[in-house]
């Protein structure tokens, strides 16, 4: 077994368990993970507010990124990894607890009176906001990152065109500023339960973790719905053609054939 | 405020742990209550009169009827020791509900907690717990002398808020998954704080967390329900302890040696 421990015994013969195995050590390692993806949301985020920079700077800072080749893909396996630990784990920790609660009762009560609205539904909603921000970054991906959505404008190099012309399709705005939404109601009990669940809780800084937590959220969510609101109302882009066939697109290798449109 | 009232009454009836169990109306028996009548007290009466008319009397636990032991506990209307905060049901009085008023109970629901007989439910789990880790080497024989260990005065407060922990198990009961982390980080917490608690600080954590995971009690996940549920308010920063407690535990504590030691 991993641990040390895991073969000692009491005299009342309980066996130790190892970190992994624990509800506490599982839960640590979702914070983790869940704290290295807010990071990169974050970043990402805050680098996307480049947009609103106009179509040569969000291009450059694109291509920038795409020069280096390993730090993209090391940051790709990274998260990927984290992701999965990060959704494996709520997995099993949500499969045990289920297993520990038979029922519900016949009353839903109107316990913790003392937390605020936004702080409930943000707990009682973690694992639904967590399945469709996944669902969320799934079509993200495939969209920004792979080009393959069906209809939608994509040509590789072209980060600030790509971005636009999606966001300019109503649907996929809403979307993308709805599944943001719930992402920060996810990022906000994440930010705080993190502190708990890793044991970092200290009355002198309890008080501040809430705010701190909001703000870094807040940033987060923030941008995420401003840049597609923006696209759709072409405060960002706007100097785009509205037929992305008038567009100049610099022809290389196969990428044309790439072209959904 | 009138001086009793009629309960619309529905009470979980479970004839064991294999049974389904279901809900029965007693609001015929629930007429008539005192509202200076506690909790326990009015089924008290309701089972008089159940045993009245030939019917099989509803089983709860209980023992001090003064808050302090931690037997009694049922949830009312979905809140375990019912509506009023950092009260035991034995210590929840009948002015607390109106008249008329409708009122569902039932026992703790935990697969770690197996019901007895209809609100009765096995809390051996907890004993088990604490068996596993919640106690301290000390020498035994003669009384120690007072103040022979000094404790600070706010670390003896905070001793003493965690060890105010009743093991009633509402915290589980409160817990959408059921788990019993609010217990555990008091019976792990108030002997840690102390100096008296130190020798198995760290073997502590780890026996009990183990036990705790073996019982079949689910995980934490910050709803911090059992904090508004705990009739004694014990907070969740005791939780947060333990955490830190076994995962530093976990990567510093050595086993002892099999050899019995002592080889110095
Ligand atoms: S009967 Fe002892 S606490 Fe209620």
């Amino acid at each position: 077994m991993a641990s040390p421990t895991a073969s000692a015994s009491t005299a009342s013969g309980s066996k130790v368990l190892p970190l992994t195995q624990t509800s506490i050590g599982q839960k640590a390692l979702v914070a983790i993970t869940g704290a290295l993806l807010y990071g990169f949301a974050f970043a990402h985020a805050a680098g996307n507010l480049q947009v609103f920079l106009g179509q040569e700077h969000f291009n450059e800072y694109a291509e920038m990124l795409q020069s280096m080749p390993k730090v993209v893909w090391a940051t790709r396996i990274g998260l990927l990894a984290a992701l999965l630990t990060h959704v494996a784990l709520v997995v099993s920790i949500a499969t045990k607890a289920s297993k520990a609660r038979p029922g519900r009762y016949r009353v839903d009560a109107p316990i913790a009176k003392d937390q605020s609205i936004l702080e409930r539904y943000a707990r009682q909603t973690m694992l639904l906001s967590g399945l469709i921000v996944f669902a969320y970054l799934t079509f993200h991906i495939l969209h920004l990152t792979a080009g393959v959505v069906p209809g939608l404008f994509f040509h590789r190099g072209m980060a600030f065109e790509n971005l636009v012309y999606g966001m300019r399709n109503p649907p996929v705005a809403a979307f993308y500023v709805f599944a943001n939404l719930l992402l920060g109601l996810h990022l906000f009990h994440g930010c705080t339960a993190l502190f708990q669940t890793l044991g970092l809780k200290h009355p002198q800084w309890d008080a501040r973790t809430k705010p701190l937590a909001l703000a870094l959220v807040a940033v987060i969510v923030g941008t995420n719905v401003v840049i597609p609101l923006a696209c759709l109302t072409r405060i960002a882009g706007g100097e785009l053609p509205d037929d992305p066939a008038e567009l100049v697109i610099p022809l290389d290798e196969d990428d044309a054939t790439a072209l959904e449109d | 405020m009138s001086e009793s009232i009629d309960l619309k009454l529905h009470v979980w009836r479970q004839n064991g742990p294999k049974d389904q169990g279901r809900f029965e109306d007693y609001s015929a028996y629930a007429k008539n209550i005192s509202t200076h009548a506690s909790f326990l007290e009015c089924l008290d009466v309701v089972n008089e009169r159940l045993v009245l008319a030939g019917k099989d009397p509803i089983v709860f636990d209980h023992d001090c009827r003064e808050g302090i032991c931690g037997a009694c506990g049922v949830v009312i209307n979905g809140e375990p020791h019912g509506p009023q905060k950092a009260t035991t049901t034995c210590q929840l009085h009948m002015r607390k509900f109106t008249n008329g008023q409708e009122l569902y109970v039932e026992p703790w629901r935990a697969t770690a907690f197996p019901v007895i007989k209809d609100l009765a439910v096995d809390r051996g789990a907890f004993d088990r717990i604490v068996q596993a880790g919640g106690f301290i080497t000390a020498r035994a024989g003669s009384a120690p002398d007072a103040n022979d260990i000094p404790v600070p005065k706010p670390i003896a407060d905070d001793a003493m808020d965690a060890a105010a922990c009743i093991g009633c198990g509402a915290c589980v009961a409160a817990c959408p998954n059921a788990s019993a982390s609010l217990f555990v980080s008091a019976k792990v917490g108030h002997l840690g704080v102390l100096p008296q608690g130190q020798a198995e600080r760290d073997s502590r954590v780890l026996h009990m967390v183990a036990q705790h995971e073996h019982e079949g009690f689910g995980g934490c996940s910050n709803h911090y329900l059992c904090e508004s549920a705990c009739p004694k308010e014990i907070s969740v920063k005791w939780i947060a302890r333990m955490n830190r407690d076994l995962l530093k535990a976990s990567v510093t504590h050595a086993p002892p040696t099999k050899s019995g030691g002592g080889d110095g």
